[in-house]
């Protein structure tokens, strides 16, 4: 094997995994063709497209919620003021900007299921809840929830009884919803960092329930 | 609106009743979900969702006219393409716009809260209808939602006016609230027992709507 062919067999990885794929190195180059004309116009470096793919992969995602949702369940006082004015109370944090500037807190009970949906768009509290999963954005999903809730929650696995109302927040203007999960029972007595862990990006968006953390 | 959007914007395309405007449709089948799934499902993906931010934080188009021209796109390409698939193609329809106008920059902020001088029309508990609009261009009123009763559950401050924003045909705030509507007046008789959905609403959106009590 030539140094060559080596070199080729490095390029199947990372950047270059669909280079063989016509489709992906014809979205490539359309994606390469305009960051060279925004570079040119003064739009765009390089160093700050790389930065913004770094924050939305390592600096927010919902993690991020979830210490918000754990203090809720652990400070009635900041419970109080996140259903008030979820844009401040999750301020406190230091979390904030595109897709944060309006939020409202929607809270579960055990007569009242919060579930979000955007759609006409995928609108989605990125500061709190990361970028939003493919399923979110999926014609499935945003067809389907406003319509049959009750189906599309039992197919991700969340049964409600017909007793629980579920209330569908289409995200249509420039708010965003972070639903407010009740806390499990069987979490009762730990303390904020630990119910951190329960909380999960799903439950935040009302598809699912918190749960234990699974072991490693 | 009229036909003059087209000659406002070159290129502008006054659909409106397009394939985005999905809630309640059917036949798109189960909601697929994957597991351990990345940000980024290929690299091209991330840097396409960072050229839109630093476009659009040039102000090369505002964020109504980014989601329009996301519906501007062709329904085929518009499912096929996938979430930044079609992020790719509305950056390419608002560079080309952008060109086409001679280079222009947006002047609005980049926040779309907006004060307006006059008090909120409906307060919370108020009935209200949505009007029945086809409008050319960019909505937020969806088909789904469209002559349906409702009930004023939240007024949200007042934003930007997508609609004319979009056509760049001015911000015209306007209050915003969420209207919540019973599955059963959405989504007719077979719709789902004791569901509702709460739709964010701009106040030319609706009308009052006498009151049964």
């Amino acid at each position: 094997m030539s140094d060559h062919d080596e070199h080729d067999h490095d390029h199947d990885h990372g950047d270059h995994d669909h280079e063989h794929d016509p489709a992906a190195r014809r979205t490539a180059l359309r994606v390469g063709a305009l960051e060279t004309l925004l570079t040119e116009k003064g739009f765009v470096q390089s160093a700050a497209v790389d930065a913004i793919i770094r924050h939305y992969e390592q600096d927010i995602g919902p993690m991020n919620g979830a210490r918000v949702v754990a203090r809720a369940w652990t400070d009635p006082a900041y419970k109080r003021r996140l259903l008030e004015n979820a844009t401040a109370a999750v301020a406190e944090f230091g979390f904030g900007g595109a897709q944060g500037e309006h939020l409202v807190a929607v809270e579960n009970g055990p007569r009242v299921h919060n579930v979000i949906v955007c759609t006409l768009c995928s609108c989605y509290p990125w500061p709190v809840l990361g970028l939003p999963p493919t399923w979110y954005k999926s014609p499935a999903y945003r067809s389907r929830v406003v319509r049959e809730p009750r189906a599309v929650l039992r197919e991700m696995g969340l049964e409600l009884p017909e007793s629980v109302e579920i209330r569908v927040w289409d995200s249509s203007a420039e708010v965003r919803y972070l639903v407010l999960p009740e806390q499990p029972a069987d979490a009762s007595g730990l303390d904020e960092s630990a119910l951190a862990n329960w909380v999960t990006r799903d439950a935040m968006i009302g598809v699912g329930k918190p749960h234990a953390p699974e072991r490693r | 609106m009229s036909p003059e959007l087209a000659a406002v914007r070159p290129g502008y395309d006054l659909r409106v009743n397009g394939i985005h405007d999905m809630g309640g449709m059917h036949g798109f089948g189960p909601v697929v979900v994957e597991t351990n799934e990345p940000v980024f499902h290929a690299p091209w993906e991330g840097r396409v969702r960072a050229l839109v931010s630093l476009a659009l934080g040039s102000r090369i188009a505002n964020v109504d006219a980014f989601r329009h021209a996301i519906e501007r796109l062709d329904p085929v390409e518009y499912l096929s393409a996938g979430y930044y698939g079609r992020w790719l193609g509305a950056l390419e329809l608002l560079v080309h716009d952008w060109r086409a106008r001679g280079e222009s920059l947006e002047t609005g902020g980049a926040d779309t809260l907006r004060a307006v001088a006059t008090p909120a029309r409906f307060a919370p508990g108020d009935a209200v209808r949505t009007r029945n609009l086809q409008p050319t261009g960019h909505t937020r009123l969806p088909g789904y939602a469209r002559g349906k009763r409702g009930i004023i559950a939240r007024v949200h401050p007042s934003f930007v006016f997508p609609d004319t924003n979009a056509a760049g045909l001015g911000e015209n705030p306007q209050w915003v609230y969420a209207v919540r509507f019973d599955a059963h007046e959405l989504f007719g008789t077979g719709a789902e027992p004791n569901a509702c959905v709460h739709i964010d609403l701009f106040e030319s959106y609706l009308e009052p709507e006498p009151s049964d009590v």
